[in-house]
């Protein structure tokens, strides 16, 4: 076991993914060479990793180890606590999946795309992200961080033949750095405060700062890290640029790669700092809006991989309020319960990478075998790609929170962690606390009706199109991929019992939580909270599902053996029917988006053509659905605006003269140097 | 006392499903009286049930296994349910899966499935019946979590068989949130088992119609087994109505006695349940689909006020 926690390991790993990502672009002229290549050291290194963060997270101490470099204040610091750890291993599992899936799944783009380029980017992507989950360090963070973004912004535009991935790559590049400037800002202010780069000695230092450093702190990481997270409203660039990316990237982009955001939030506002009040409410208030509308702005897409895309901008949203919750009870002192609803946003932050990998995984076979990616194109998928179906819905009862998966479990978990605390706050936080709750009743059920709509349009039916009669299952590695994530997650849930007591220790270790009590007893057989006031057995509820079906089945079967069963065509009313007359996506959820057309300002412009003046005959119409976008006039904008007239003004300073500008050096001379005199 | 609670535990799930029918076809026949017709026995569904699985079956060929899985399913879903929730005894607990929010989502799970498979044959009627379903059962959600929640913090456990047995001795002055959800509760009950305002169980009209929708390509067996499991659902929201918010007279003990009168107080409790149901359905207007959220909202906004007073 200490062999697998041990640093050569860590060091060697990430040696894989480099020589995975060196040796793709070597060679890149022979694209099934590359592809075998990059995808194989990738999922090494992945499997690697899973072992190494497993060991670490049984092992239960910090493990911590460094470079030392010439550059000052830049040490190659690396911790694996035990919420880094957890981290860790979510990206490595989610990318061992991936992996294995695109090996088969990356044919389809030889010959088309350099697949030698998109080995090299996914292989530093993978091991970026290990890094950011486990470097101490706020310079070498940011220099991880940014190479995490790169590689992402460029796998974003790898199909760079379409000039939408280029506009959403542009748009992600531009958003992602605005964040990084915020967190960079929250690095700075903790340097001018402890002094140091070094987390554990920022951590240690802080303690004594002022509420309105600590304030600035907060907030400047919430924005910087919120923006990667996808928290509304800074979550524009994420349905654009998620599914731009192949999907075995899209995968871990939305299963991980947003989560490394909720990774440093957890990290800043529990470890690092100890949360306070406020920052809890406002945690709560922005999961119970993204939750919401993330949910309902999938609702009325189409495009099956924006539509999850959104799908993850709503499980943040349910993330957000287990860790609203932990800050609000860390900050009154209730560290039990505080752990509790942490380990309910880590147990969704597991969850959530499954499922949605599998979502993913799941669409990019669909979108493979038909070519497109439009809803209204499929039906009837699940007699021509019967597995994926199986997997796909695995994956869509699981994020719609349906028992026995995993879904369930962790969203119960959330529910809990939010139930006690309306029973220990005063009226105003028990409000807060009630709505938030309302508001996550709501978020699953919207999520089961979008995701019906996803799976019933998709795969049940008549075909839509005549490219469905085409479609094929993908490749035995792909189909096994997803097979072991379809496992993971009905494995996820009947173990969650003993995931949970395992989610307890990390939540237990962090720094403000640091000796808390657990908030019940979890185990295999059965979960309780806070001395029994909530109680669950996961193995029982699979278990009773499970023989109540097949007891069902055994009787009619023995009841009915002798009556036929004969098929004949659905009832069409006298007329034949076509696929036309079956509901359509658009039509499936146009009812939830007029009930919530205060929200979501659906638009509609018809367009009828007539044959002759009087229009009575039309000739042909259109009718175009959709949702007013209200980011971009109302907060994008002007804040667009704003930037382009300071730079303005800033540009009166750039005159041409090389006087003025020998003047502003030697003004800024000056005032360095009187800056410094006051400084000692 | 095991072979007592093992009794009462077979006695407990095997309840649901055998009464569920009589319920249908009581609330039917109340139906039928207050519209100066005989109407049939309430034992009426019974026979169709018996009917329906000496029947051959015909299935759509454009249906998937999904089609032919779902019914089991549902049926399934709702046997669980039937052993997880407050009937005879408060003695019969059930710490695995007596929590409410368990409860809640299996029902989600049924309507999940009932959902898939009215899509799934894909005639136009059963895609609109999903779409509807689907919007009323998203909306009914936070109305029916959160009323429960208020019965869960009131008596201080969220499992639903505790929960029973805890309200009771709930001080007067906590009866006024438990009065509104109980409210909340009811709304979110009607829209829950597709009864007025919300849904029609008696139409085929294609414009109204919602669950009806989703099982009209169901024949034979399948149909018996879809017709069963939604009295099934009908009888477990009416039970949970009549002993969450009115748990007197359930038992205490496992003794033969104390249940075999908690039976009957049950069904005299769900039998007025009924009654009022087929009062409101027979002088009440079915209301447009688009005035069903205001409904529901309000049933939300009950439970919010009653969770905000709840001491």
């Amino acid at each position: 076991m200490d062999f697998f926690s041990s640093s050569g390991v860590f060091y060697a790993l990430i040696a894989v993914f480099l020589a995975g990502a060196i040796g793709a672009l070597f060679l890149r002229r022979k694209d099934s060479a590359a592809n075998i290549w990059g995808n194989s050291l990738a999922a090494t290194g992945s499997l690697a990793g899973l072992l190494f963060a497993g060991a670490s997270l049984l092992h239960g101490s910090a493990t911590a180890f460094s470079l030392g470099t010439s550059f000052p204040l830049l040490t190659l610091t690396f911790r694996l606590d035990r919420l880094s750890a957890f981290f860790m291993l979510t990206v490595c599992f989610v990318a061992l999946i991936c992996s294995v899936y695109a090996i088969g799944y990356v044919r389809h783009y030889y010959g088309k795309y350099s697949v030698g380029v998109l080995g090299f980017f996914y292989n530093i992507f993978i091991a970026s992200m290990i890094l950011v989950m486990t470097v101490h360090n706020a310079l070498f963070f940011l220099i991880v961080w940014e190479v995490m973004s790169l590689a992402s912004y460029f796998l974003v535009i790898y199909e760079s033949r379409q000039s939408a991935n280029i506009r959403a790559g542009s748009f992600y590049l531009i958003m992602t750095h605005t964040g990084t400037a915020f967190i960079i800002v929250s690095f700075l202010l903790m340097y001018k405060v402890t002094g140091s780069f070094d987390f554990e000695t920022i951590a240690a230092g802080l303690a004594g700062a002022s509420a309105l450093m600590k304030n600035a702190i907060f907030l400047t990481a919430l924005i910087g890290f919120g923006v990667k997270a996808g928290i509304i409203p800074l979550h524009t660039w994420l349905p654009g640029a998620h599914p731009a990316a192949p999907s075995h990237v899209s995968a871990l982009m939305s299963g991980v790669m947003i989560k490394t955001g909720i990774y440093m939030l957890m990290r800043i506002s529990l470890d690092i700092l100890t949360g306070s009040y406020w920052w809890g409410i406002a945690l709560l208030a922005i999961g119970a809006a993204s939750s919401l509308l993330g949910v309902l702005y999938a609702l009325s897409e189409h495009d099956l991989k924006r539509l999850l895309a959104y799908h993850s901008i709503e499980n943040i949203g349910i993330i957000l309020l287990g860790l609203g919750s932990a800050v609000v009870f860390s900050s009154a002192g209730m560290d039990t319960l505080a752990v509790l609803a942490l380990a309910a946003a880590l147990f969704h932050t597991l969850n959530h990478a499954t499922f949605k990998a599998l979502l993913f995984l799941g669409a990019g076979s669909v979108i493979a075998a038909t070519h497109t990616r439009n809803i209204e194109k499929y039906g009837g998928l699940i007699r021509y790609m019967p597995l994926t179906a199986l997997f796909f819905l695995i994956g869509a009862m699981a994020i719609s929170a349906l028992p026995p998966l995993n879904g369930f479990f962790s969203e119960w978990l959330t529910f809990q962690a939010m139930f006690q605390g309306v029973t220990a706050f005063g009226l105003t936080t028990r409000i807060v606390f009630i709505l938030a709750i309302g508001s996550l009743a709501f978020t699953g059920g919207l999520a089961a009706a979008c995701f019906v709509k996803a799976f019933g349009i998709t795969f049940l039916a008549r075909p839509r199109s005549e490219a469905i009669a085409a479609a094929r299952e993908p490749s035995v590695l792909s189909r096994l991929a997803m097979a072991g994530m379809s496992a993971a997650i009905i494995g996820l849930g009947l173990f969650s019992g003993v995931v949970m007591r395992l989610l307890e220790g990390v939540a237990g270790s962090l720094g403000s939580l640091r000796g808390a009590a657990p908030p019940g007893s979890a185990q295999f057989q059965s979960v309780s909270i806070e001395n029994g006031f909530a109680r669950i057995s996961m193995p029982v509820v699979f278990a009773g599902i499970a023989v109540a079906f097949i007891g069902v089945m055994a009787a009619v079967y023995s009841f009915t053996r002798k009556r036929k069963t004969i098929t004949g065509p659905t009832w069409d009313c006298g007329t034949r029917l076509t696929p036309r007359m079956e509901i359509t996506a658009t039509g499936f959820s146009r009812s939830i988006i007029t009930v919530m057309r205060g929200v979501l300002r659906p638009s509609s412009e018809t367009e009828i053509e007539y044959h002759d003046a009087n229009r009575y005959f039309p000739k042909f119409g259109t009718v175009t659905m959709g949702l007013r976008d209200i980011y971009q006039p109302f907060i994008y904008r002007p804040l667009r605006e704003l930037t382009a007239m300071i730079a303005r003004h800033v540009r009166k300073v750039q005159g041409g003269n090389v006087n003025a500008y020998i003047l502003y050096i030697f003004l800024t001379l000056i005032g360095l140097l009187i800056l410094l005199d006051v400084g000692s | 006392m095991t072979a007592a609670r093992l009794t009462l535990w077979i006695v407990q799930i095997m309840l649901v499903p055998l009464l569920s029918p009589f319920f249908i076809g009581f609330t039917r026949r109340i139906k039928a009286r207050l519209q100066n017709r005989a109407g049939a026995t309430s034992f009426q569904p019974y026979r169709d049930m018996w009917k329906l699985l000496h029947k051959d079956e015909v299935i759509s060929e454009d249906a998937s296994w999904l089609f032919r899985a779902a019914p089991y399913l549902i049926f399934a879903t709702t046997l669980v349910i039937g052993a997880s929730i407050p009937m005879l005894s408060t003695a019969l607990t059930n710490s695995f899966t007596g929590d409410f929010l368990v409860v809640v989502y299996l029902v989600a799970l049924g309507t999940f499935f009932l959902a898939l498979a009215g899509i799934d044959a894909g005639g136009g009627f059963g895609g609109f019946g999903s779409s509807r379903e689907m919007l009323v059962a998203a909306l009914a959600e936070g109305g029916l979590v959160l009323s429960l929640l208020t019965l869960a913090l009131a008596s201080r456990t969220t499992n639903l068989i505790a929960i029973a047995g805890n309200i009771g001795s709930v001080p007067l002055a906590g009866y006024a949130p438990v009065a509104l959800a109980f409210i909340s509760f009811f709304i979110a009950m009607l829209a829950e088992t597709s009864r007025y305002p919300f849904d029609n169980p008696a139409t085929h009209l294609e414009l109204t119609m919602i669950h009806e929708a989703m099982i009209l390509e169901y024949s034979g067996k399948r149909l018996a087994l879809m017709e069963w499991a939604a009295a099934n659902k009908y009888l477990i929201f009416l039970a949970l109505g009549a002993n969450l918010f009115f748990p007197r007279g359930i038992a205490g003990t496992l003794e033969a006695g104390p249940v075999m009168l908690a039976l009957l107080v049950l069904l005299l409790k769900v039998g007025l349940f009924s009654a009022v149901i087929a009062v409101i359905e027979s002088s009440i207007a079915k209301l447009r689909i688009f005035r069903l959220p205001d409904l529901l909202f309000t049933s939300f906004v009950l439970s919010v006020i009653a969770l905000g007073l709840v001491s």
